[in-house]
């Protein structure tokens, strides 16, 4: 340690600075060459017109904006809709539902507390997506009873999403409960508040930060979900961004790699600016034991 | 919602319910009844719980008109339970509980249990149904004209916008659909013994006729709810035949016997009605099997092998996954823990870009860039090579592993970081002045320390890439295929989309296999789990 004072390092000069910082520096580019390059060159092959993979390789040659208004005429419009409502309805109830019952469990002592506590423990670690089959099986039932909730249908989507809704996010927002000092709601039911108005005007307002975190991470996380979508949703008009752009690129020789470019931009803008805003969130989000998908 | 009990307080019995008690001032004790004061919160209350019973109860109807008798039984049940939870005072904790649970139970649940019955079912392409809808469709696919069997002057109509036959069987007008076998048509004018007008029908010209020619050849009405009894057929439009079953089922022996060769077929312990010759009749139904689905896993030396492969696979990915992304993250993060270094803010916020970015879509770039004749890594990386990066087994298993490892190590980078810089810095400080070198200090302070906070997320990354469906299936789908397979399995699948391959894209759909495959997922998923929480426990108590 060359500096005397920990809070203001001084950087080391002359063939010290080489031997022993140099080589970070060094270490750092090469890294960051590695990350970025993939990215420019698909903001490169989006800017090509009538691009196919062929000649997607010379970067930045042209610029050219003809695949972004290229993209809607061929169903990335409703892929992008598609995606927003889901994500956005996914996230808001499962922040409700999570929220309601991370407060029943902080709040309430009830018989079966502690079992219904462990079970969801134990669902959390089996991932909705291992039971693939059976959710495609039981859309297919559902089908003849309530259409709107079986196969193909964005609603019967939203619900499966919603069925993983407890499991992953109860156990980050009920430690944030309890958190909240129990001496608030004594106080609010004193004053003549029920559980409800506890819950929706004194608990809620508090937990704020936990209550979006949770709703940014299920949409991103629902925004990246691939393997259920593609298994429920069935016709072009009601895909996924995942779902959709996957059919663009999968077709190795007519894939048309320019349109699926632009649309990779552009689907990533939304997820790339929250997972800034999120960043600090998301990581200590991440050491409570989510994974973002 | 200001009508409910509060929480902690045991309901005493209320008495004198009614306008009685109007004081709204006073304390809620324990006999306090807020249903005669309800607030706006109980309108909506009341207006979602309407809305709920309204489409259970027209959920239970068209279940029953299905015969869905299972969906019928949850439907109820679970109208039961919303009910009781919203509009009984004692369950206040179950008014936040149930909205949730009722989804957990319904699309988790019941589908992880759903999953274990499959597992155990012939369930798949040819036996998707019931026995009595196989029977049926036996029935109705293999028919033949009787010879010298009636014909029909035949009138074709249009009934409530479906394709129909109307005809003239012993001087009664008769007409059916597809879907409806015939029946009587009252008030139809027959002239020649043929229908020329009827109410509620609409009775199609020549010229329709010959547009719409295909579907009134192909379409099929049968005589009477009987399937046996056969079917009405015709190829001009203009004359129909009866064509009866070749083979006709006997519901007192329970078998098919075909009408010219004289063969008997008996229902068999795999849900198909085979002859004693081994012939098999298309459809067959669901039957449980017991443990086939694994014992073909294991034992089916065809499948065992792929199996096997599929499952070593799985583990190495997911093992040299976590590896390479958790030692590549802590070798940035102690690179760039160091604060002489400049700019390490910008390095890190560059250094994460590959986690910003959405991992599906990442796959997908990386399966263009690694593209054989036009990737961007052989033409301009690699100066024109052409490398088969994701044909070949094993560079195929390397891509996977290297894309991988460039969309996972920022995250181990950040997680990292973090670690670090809560090991205090005197431990460090103290190891040195007992003379321990650079790597002893790594080797027994650093990385002991850092295990603590970081293994559960180790095995949580482990787990999650233990089912890293997205990544396979965008980057390789799989493949390479395994050439000759049974199944259509590749040298990059792993078990997850094995299982997705199996019941969605082996040709045939075979679900139970598929969900065998799953359950064997659970269980390795259940015992990673539990290692982990013993070990995390086990390493808080260093």
């Amino acid at each position: 340690m060359t500096a005397a004072d920990p809070t203001k390092p001084v950087a080391p000069k002359g063939a010290r600075w080489w031997r022993e910082i140099a080589w970070r520096h060094a270490v750092g580019i090469v890294m960051i060459v590695i990350c970025v390059v993939p990215l420019l060159y698909v903001l490169s092959a989006s800017l090509r017109p009538n691009g196919s993979l062929t000649g997607s390789t010379d970067l930045f040659t042209t610029i050219d904006f003809s695949n972004y208004t290229g993209l809607w005429g061929r169903g990335y419009g409703h892929w992008m809709v598609n995606s927003l409502v889901i994500c956005t309805v996914t996230a808001v109830g499962t922040v409700l539902m999570g929220a309601a019952a991370a407060y029943a469990f902080s709040r309430f002592r009830f018989r079966g507390r502690r079992s219904t506590l462990t079970g969801l423990l134990l669902v959390q670690m089996f991932p909705q997506m291992l039971a693939v089959v059976a959710i495609f099986l039981l859309l297919i039932s559902l089908k003849d009873v309530f259409p709107i909730l079986g196969l193909n249908s964005t609603l019967g989507l939203i619900c499966v999403y919603l069925g993983g809704a407890l499991g992953v996010n109860t156990f980050l927002m009920y430690g944030f409960f309890n958190t909240v000092p129990k001496e608030l709601d004594e106080a609010a039911r004193i004053d003549g508040a029920t559980h409800g108005q506890i819950f929706w005007t004194i608990i809620m307002p508090l937990v704020l930060p936990i209550l979006v975190v949770v709703g940014l991470l299920s949409f991103i996380s629902t925004y990246g979900e691939f393997i259920i979508a593609k298994t429920v949703l069935q016709s072009n008009d009601k895909f996924t961004l995942a779902v959709g752009l996957y059919q663009w690129a999968s077709d190795e020789r007519n894939a048309p790699w320019g349109l699926f470019a632009a649309g990779a931009v552009l689907a990533a803008i939304p997820v790339v600016v929250l997972f800034l805003i999120l960043q600090k969130y998301i990581v200590s989000g991440l050491t409570a034991g989510s994974v973002k998908g | 919602m200001t009508e409910q009990q509060v929480a902690e307080r045991p309901t005493a019995p209320v008495s004198g319910d009614g306008g009685s008690r109007r004081s709204p001032r006073r304390l809620r004790g324990d006999d306090s009844s807020h249903a005669r004061r309800p607030g706006s919160g109980f309108w909506v209350k009341l207006a979602l719980v309407a809305i709920v019973d309204a489409l259970g109860v027209y959920g239970i109807l068209t279940a029953a008109g299905v015969h869905s008798w299972w969906i019928v039984a949850s439907l109820a049940l679970g109208l039961v339970i919303v009910n009781w939870a919203y509009f009984s005072r004692r369950a206040v904790p179950a008014k936040y509980l149930v909205p949730g649970l009722l989804f957990l139970l319904v699309y988790q649940l019941f589908t992880m249990g759903y999953t274990a019955y499959v597992a155990f079912t012939n369930y798949g392409d040819g036996h998707n149904s019931t026995k009595s809808d196989a029977i049926s469709a036996i029935s109705a696919q293999n028919q033949e004209r009787v010879e010298g069997s009636a014909a029909y002057p035949v009138t074709v109509v249009l009934d409530g916008g479906e394709l129909g036959f109307a005809v003239v069987q012993d001087g009664q007008a008769e007409v059916g659909t597809a879907d409806q076998p015939l029946q009587p048509l009252d008030g139809a004018t027959v002239e020649g013994g043929k229908v020329t007008a009827a109410p509620g029908v609409e009775i199609l010209q020549f010229a329709q006729i010959a547009q719409r020619s295909d579907e009134v050849t192909q379409l099929v009405v049968q005589v009477s709810d009987d399937p046996a009894d056969g079917t009405l057929r015709t190829q001009d439009g203009t004359t129909a035949y009866v064509f009866s079953p070749v083979l006709k089922y006997d519901a007192s022996t329970d078998t098919f016997t075909d009408a010219k060769t004289g063969e008997t077929y008996t229902p068999s312990d795999h849900g198909n009605f085979v002859s004693a010759d081994g012939d098999v009749l298309q459809p067959g139904w669901r039957v449980g099997v017991g443990f086939e689905n694994f014992t073909a896993l294991f034992q089916d030396s065809r499948v065992s092998s792929l199996f096997v492969q599929v499952t070593l696979w799985t583990f190495a990915f997911a093992f040299l996954s976590v590896a390479t992304t958790f030692f590549l993250g802590l070798f940035l993060a102690m690179v760039f823990n160091d604060p002489r270094v400049r700019g390490r803010k910008i390095y890190r916020s560059l250094l994460i870009l590959p986690y910003a970015f959405p991992a599906f879509l990442s796959a997908l770039v990386w399966k263009g860039m690694l593209n054989t004749s036009y990737g961007f890594v052989n033409k301009v990386l690699l100066h024109g090579a052409s490398i088969d990066w994701l044909g070949d087994p094993w560079l195929a298993k390397l891509s996977v592993l290297g894309v991988n490892l460039w969309l996972g190590f920022p995250y181990m980078f950040l997680i990292c970081t973090g670690a670090l810089q809560s090991i205090p810095g005197d431990v460090m400080e103290s190891a040195k002045l007992d003379g321990a070198g650079p790597f002893r200090v790594f080797r027994s302070i650093t990385l002991p320390l850092l295990m603590v906070s970081v293994a559960p997320l180790l095995i949580a990354s482990f787990a999650f890439n233990f089912n890293n469906f997205t990544l396979i299936y965008m980057l390789t789908g799989g493949g390479p295929d395994v050439v000759g397979a049974p199944l259509q399995i590749g040298s990059t699948d792993l078990l997850i989309s094995m299982v997705y391959s199996v019941a969605f894209e082996s040709g045939a759909a075979r679900y139970g296999l598929a969900s065998a495959v799953s359950i064997l997922i659970f269980i390795a998923v259940g015992l990673i789990s539990w290692l982990g929480f013993r070990r995390t426990r086990s390493l808080e108590e260093l």
